[in-house]
Order: C-alpha cells, then structure tokens, then sequence
C-alpha cells in the first residue's frame, strides 16, 4: 500500500470519528433535554428548557448529515454494509428524530392550543426513542457484521438485536438525560437549575455504572478487542482511560457540591470523549468488524483527496461560526425570555 | 409481472425513496424561494425604511421556520437512505455521489443551520446589518445546496469525467470539474431554481389573494402588507413563468440530445419520425408498443423538440425494450407539468392586465385564481421530478449501472415495515406541519407585526390576541 493509499482512510477515520463526536456531545444534550420532558411536566419549564436550544437543534443535528455524507463518500464500502445490517434501528431513529424535530417547533407555535401536550409527548418520546437506537446502532457496529466474499450485508435483519445492543441503548439514554440535565444547569436559573441539580448525581451513578458494564463486556465481543487492551505494552498506553474517567467523576460531584455552573457539563463532556475514545481504539483499524478494515472499505485516493482539501478550509470555518452562534445565545435563560 | 421477492423488494424500495424524497423536495424548495423573499424584504426595508417590509419579513420568517424544520428532518432521511436501501449503488457511486453529498453539507447545510438561529431569534440580540447578513447566508446556503445535489443528480443522469474499476465496477473519479458541470447540470440548476422561485411565488401571491378575499367579504379595507405581497408575487408569476418555459425548453433538448428514450417516452412516441405531431392525450402500451387513444397535433411534435417541423424526433422502438423508461408514468407527469405551466403563465399575464388596468387589488376572479393555485408550482414541480427520474429508468447511473442491481439486500418485510411506517409517520407530522403552516399563514399580517422571538404563540396562529385595532379591521369573529 502506497502512502496515500494507506494515510488518507487513516486521516478521514479521525475526520469522521471528530464528526461523530462532535455530533454526539451537542444533538446529545438536545436529545437529553427531550428525554428530561418525562420528569418535568411544568409547562412553564418545558419553554425554557426547550428555549435553551431552540437557536441551535438544526446545526447540532447537521453533524449527523454530515456523518452520513462523509461515510458515504470516502467509506463507501462501509456505508453500503452497515446500513443495510443496521436497517431497522436506523429507519427507527430517523423517524424518531422527525418526529423530535418537528415536535419541538410546533409545540412553540401551538403553545396556547390543545395540541401542544401531544407535540410535548412526541418530543419526548422521539428524544428516547432515537438516543435508544443510537447506542444499539453503536453496538450495532462493535459486535460486528456478517458480510458475503464480495463485502457486502449477509446476515438477518435482528441480528443487531443483543443484550449487549440493549444495554448500550439505554447507556445512551442515560448519558444523554444526564448531558441535557447539566446543559440546563449550565443555561437555567432558580427553580429550574435546582431541580436538575438533584437529579444530575443519580444520572451520573447510572451513567457510571453503565460505562462500567459496557467497558467489560465489551473486550469479550471478539479477540482483538481482548488483546488491544490486555496485551503488553498496550495496556500502558490505554491505561489512562479508565483512570480519567474515575478522576472526572470526582470533579463532577464536587462541580455539583459547590454550584459550579459549567463544571457538571464539561466533565460529563470529558466522559463522553473518553468513551467514544475508548471504543474507537478497541475496533480500530476495522470499519465493519470483524472483517473489513478502514483501507478494504474506503473510495479511491482521488476521492478521498478532493474531499479533503475541501473539509481543511471549510471545517474551520464552520466551527468558527457555530461557535459564533453558540455566542449570540449565551446566558442563562429565564421565563422572562420565553414569556412576554 | 413480479417474477420473485426480489422484484416486489424493489419495486417497495422505489416506491419508499420516491415518497420520501418527494415528500422531501417540498421543503427544501420553499425554503429556496422563500429565504431569497425574505432576504429581499429584509434588504428593501434597510434600503427605503418602509415598515412594510419588516411586517412582511416577520410574517413569513415564521412559516420559513415551520418550513426549514421540516426540510432538515425529512432530509437527515435522504442522507442515510442511500445507503440502507440503495447499497450496492452507494458502494459503487459513492466515491462521486458521496463526496458530492459532503460538499454540499460542508458548504450549504452548516450555513443554512448556523445562521438560522441569528435569523429567527436574534433580531433583537445583533445589529441590524448583521442580521441581514445572516439572512442572505441563509439563502446563498439554500442555493448553494440546491447546486451540490443538482451536480450529484445530473452527473447520475449524464455521467461522465469517471472510470471504471475493473475489480470493483466502482466509479472511480477522474476529472472533478467534468463529473460536476456534466451536460445536463446547468439546465437542471436553472430548471429547478426558478420552479422553486415560481412554486413560493405562487404560494405568496395566493395567501395575499385569500386575505383580500377576506376582507372584502368582511368590507374591510386590504392592509398595505397584504397588497406588497400579492403584487410582488404576481410580478415574479408573470416574470419568471415565462422564463421558466424557456429554460424548460433549453433542458428538454439537452435530454433530447444524451437522453433520447427519454423524450420518446415523454412523448409517447413509438417510431422514429420527422413532421411528428405533439400528442395532446393518448396512453403509451409498453406491450403493444403503441399509444392508445392518440391525440395530436400535426407537425407540433418535431416543431417544439427540433424547433423545425421536418426534424426527426426519437421513437421507444429505437431502443431495447429492456432500455426504456415507462412511458405512461412520464407521458401523464410530463403533460400535468406543461398544463400547470401554461396556467402559471397565463395568470401572471392575468396579473399584468389587471395591473395595467389598475384593477390589480381589486379583482375578486383573478383573487380566487390565486388562491386555487396556490400549490401549482410544487405540483408542477413534482411531476418535473418524476419526468426527469422515472424518464431515468431503468437505471440509477444513466447507460452504466441498473436499478434492479443497485438495490439492498434487505428482506421484504423488513420494506415493507419500514414503508408502512414512513408513510404513516410523514402523513400525521408532515399534514399536522401543513395544517399549522396553514393556520399561520390565515392570520392576515398586521401593520406593525411582531418579532418571531417576541410573539405570543397564540398570536402566531392567529384567532386569540390580535391587537383591538387590527382585530376591528380583519377579524370575521370567528
């Protein structure tokens, strides 16, 4: 394999894992905040909680689309397996994240009306429904696909349906709640702030307590996994995984103790990093585990390289302005902001 | 006809990417036309301080928000589509298609959503120069990704600047500049931009028109933003109606010249002629190899494809059967997209009648015109979409890679689930989407309308809030 052959998939690989990432840490607090719609019946609440990400669902959920585009694009031969393996989780995200979507700009329109409560629930209900699938998509790929000679799809259409998929549906559900949760520490004030600030420590414990199950179930999926993080001298480099995520659990609870207002978020931030860190080394370098590497599914060089010259300038500048987006909303949003 | 599993699959998956992409395709259009209107509202009320134009802008950056929410949800499934149903397509096309697909994320999707928030809420929170700015992002952004897909479809249509992997059948790129203006592109861009411009057009000038109707049965006088609105639309109708049949025209015999099984299916011809009449009506028999029930005019045929009445037009026998597209589906899209053209452009010329007439805001016939059509340019839309794709048929890459080959190896029930559920769950969010656009838009727009971010929502939607004043003029009570 020649350099560019074999560096490119590598560079795109950390390209789509930021992508995905970043999609997962910002459309996760939005998630959360839908799925928290189930603790907090006061409509009054609702409009804020719903108010603090109003100016930015659609840029958060566009890292999704982009996602799907870079898969496509320069992981064609993964994008045309795992889709179809993942068919049904997939079709039912999508029509959870409509229903989210559009749920959560009618409830503003209809705010007055008899309708609103329905447009209440399907926000809810798309929120935990799309995180569920989300983590069993994710599981989806870790414990691998059964694909023919030619690379292509050739199990059943449940074959993503496991335990294992179930229990990383509902780690997410709960890593989403609690980002949406310290979001709305961060964003809220007064009654509101308060009230997640007494359900953020059990979320976390949940959250911790799934991070845990999935961190050994995971290396028992397939050999490679086992070995990545048992065998000398990996075991020193991937080591300070599990270390950190014990040290940001600390700093979480004494962020929560001494009304830090950002602290609780950033920490759940780190975990979500470090997580999604871990996973990547444990199936790096496969695509569509357990057979098909970054460099068996990825589109020609000439592809791959004019994607990329166009993704070094406009990356930077899209974050540069979503930043800017982020900081024409700042602040702490109140009742007053939502009510005239 | 269904000679197996396979087939039926198939045959679901078109059906499941047809419904879901037309479904789609509204919004995105709407959101096309209608930012560029609010980008020009915004810009003439900076330029001449008429308040009119921010009353317009605030009423219809509401229904743009309704609008844009349904745009990027029902299209996250475009993104993901390719790939469950269309595998082996997107592992072959991908290295094209895909890439297409990332720039136009990179470069119109993340504008569009970055700028939106400053567009709907930040009216208050940044200066005014600014917001217009964030606006006009907005509208270059829904251009911007109209020419990303519109490359990507074109290429499909008429490929070319690729090669062939032998080991794979993959398209491999060779010349970016050659996949991306491919022949068919530029009248494919220009084609649907100005249907989506005429589509908001029409959609403009018949809420205008429905508030005059309004008032006048009520006897109440017509509000001045009502008026800028129904004028702006009827100039853009009998403007753009025009232009768009000659763009039509420019894109119809670029598809005579690479798509010529094509045409000959639009047209229902069988054999290829000169002095070929136009059928007006007839029903192409993929068996027979005939058109039934013909209807033509003399001479017409060969006149509008060659633009000489003893130019040779194309015939289906000319190609394999297993090569032509079917012709009934295209044949009747096609003619209901024509029809729909002529009246758009015969109310437009209505219009300037009116106009010169100075009958513009008083005429209750030419009022109920509008209205009825109202939804003329996305239908007419549409049918253009079906003519061009189903015309595209029997392939997914025009001449290289078939549809029956690009199709999932998912099991039917598992299509069959899942269509059942798009269709269900797009019905009851898309309609509930349509009926609220629709209450927000019967709500006539006031003389000193408020900002999006500071209005009530009952007020949005009308009927509960409305100032006295407004409320003495416009209100039926109901």
């Amino acid at each position: 394999m020649t350099g560019l052959a074999y560096w490119l998939p590598v560079v795109w690989a950390c390209i789509l894992g930021s992508a995905i990432m970043i999609y997962v840490i910002l459309d996760g607090f939005d998630l959360g905040i839908g799925i928290l719609f189930a603790v907090e019946r006061d409509r009054l609440r609702r409009d804020v909680m719903v108010q603090t990400i109003a100016p930015v669902w659609d840029g958060n959920e566009t890292w999704m689309v982009l996602g799907g585009a870079v898969l496509y694009g320069v992981f064609p031969g993964a994008y045309a397996t795992l889709l179809p393996a993942l068919y049904l989780p997939i079709v039912l995200m999508l029509l959870a994240l409509i229903f989210r979507g559009v749920s959560f700009e009618f409830r503003i329109l209809t705010r007055d009306g008899g309708r609103a409560a329905l447009w209440d629930i399907g926000f809810m209900a798309g929120s935990g429904v799309a995180a569920f699938c989300q983590g069993c998509i994710l599981a989806g790929v870790i414990q691998g696909v059964t694909v023919s000679n030619d690379g292509a799809f050739a199990g059943g259409p449940l074959d993503w349906l496991t335990p294992f998929s179930v229990l990383c549906g509902l780690s997410v559900v709960c890593g989403y709640t609690l980002l949406g949760a310290t979001w709305l520490i961060w964003r809220t004030s007064g009654d509101l702030e308060i009230f997640v600030r007494k359900l953020a420590p059990a979320l976390a414990a949940c959250l911790f307590v799934a991070i845990v199950a999935v961190s050994f179930w995971t290396p028992m999926l397939h050999a490679p996994y086992l070995t990545r993080w048992t065998a000398w001298p990996n075991v020193l480099y991937v080591a300070p995984v599990p270390v950190l995520v014990v040290a940001l659990g600390a700093l979480f609870l004494m962020g929560l103790r001494r009304a830090h207002s950002r602290t609780p978020f950033l920490c759940v931030l780190g975990w979500f990093f470090l997580c999604l860190s871990g996973l990547a080394i444990t199936v790096w370098p496969y695509a569509v585990p357990p057979t098909l590497t970054l460099w068996n599914v990825s589109s020609p060089p000439s592809s791959q390289l004019f994607q990329l010259v166009g993704t070094a300038v406009l990356l930077p500048i899209i974050l540069i302005y979503s930043v800017y987006s982020y900081h024409v909303f700042r602040g702490k949003v109140t009742e007053a902001d939502v009510h005239h | 006809m269904l000679q197996s599993s396979h087939d039926l699959a198939l045959l679901l998956a078109r059906f499941q990417f047809a419904f879901t992409v037309g479904v789609h395709i509204v919004f995105p259009a709407f959101s096309i036309g209608l930012a560029a209107y609010l980008a020009v509202l915004e810009g003439l009320w900076l330029r001449t301080g008429r308040s009119v134009y921010l009353d317009l802008y605030r009423y219809w950056v509401k229904a743009f928000s309704v609008v844009f929410a349904m745009g990027v949800v029902s299209g996250l499934v475009m993104a993901y589509e390719f790939g469950t149903n269309w595998a082996p397509f997107s592992r072959k096309a991908g290295p094209i298609t895909g890439v297409l697909l990332s720039y136009e994320v990179m470069t119109a999707f993340f504008l569009e959503a970055g700028f939106l928030g400053v567009m709907l809420f930040g009216m208050n929170k940044v200066g005014r120069g600014l917001h217009f700015a964030a606006t006009c992002l907005v509208s270059v952004g829904t251009l911007i990704s109209m020419t990303w897909i519109l490359a990507s479809n074109s290429w499909m249509q008429t490929p070319q600047g690729y090669a062939i992997d032998p080991a794979t059948g993959s398209f491999m790129p060779a010349d970016w500049l050659a996949i991306i203006f491919n022949p068919s592109f530029p009248f494919r861009l220009a084609h649907m931009g100005l249907a989506a411009f005429l589509s908001v057009a029409f959609a403009v000038g018949a809420t205008g028109a429905w508030h005059m109707l309004r008032a006048r049965r009520l006897r109440a006088p017509v509000t001045e933003p009502v008026k800028v609105m129904f004028s702006m639309a009827m100039w853009m109708a009998a403007i753009v109606a025009p232009v768009q049949m000659l763009v039509g025209d420019a894109h119809g015999l670029n598809t005579l010249k690479y798509q010529p099984v094509k045409i000959a299916a639009m047209e229902g011809d069988w054999v290829s002629e000169g002095r070929a009449p136009e059928l007006l009506f007839g029903i192409p028999n993929m068996k027979t190899e005939h058109t039934d029930y013909a209807i033509g005019i003399p001479l017409v045929g060969s006149l509008i494809l060659t633009h000489s009445i003893d130019g040779k037009v194309p015939g289906m026998k000319d190609f394999p059967r297993d090569q032509r597209p079917p012709s009934p589906v295209v044949f009747f899209s096609f003619r209901i997209m024509i029809a729909l053209a002529v009246l758009m452009a015969g109310l437009g010329f209505w219009s300037l009648y009116m106009r010169w007439r100075k009958r513009l805001y008083e005429s209750a016939a030419l009022h109920r015109a509008a209205v009825a059509m109202a939804p003329a340019g996305f239908i007419a839309l549409l049918c253009g979409w079906v003519t061009t794709e189903v015309g595209r048929q029997p392939w997914t890459v025009y001449g290289l890679l078939r549809t029956t080959d690009s199709v999932s190896p998912i099991v039917l029930s598992n299509i069959e689930l899942s269509l059942t559920a798009f269709v269900i769950v797009y019905v009851l969010v898309f309609g509930s989407g349509l009926g609220i656009l629709m209450r927000i838009l019967s709500r006539a727009p006031e003389v000193g309308e408020h900002d999006a971010s500071e209005t009530p929502a009952g007020e949005i939607l009308g009927g509960r809030a409305q100032s006295a004043a407004v409320r003495a003029v416009t209100d039926d009570g109901v």
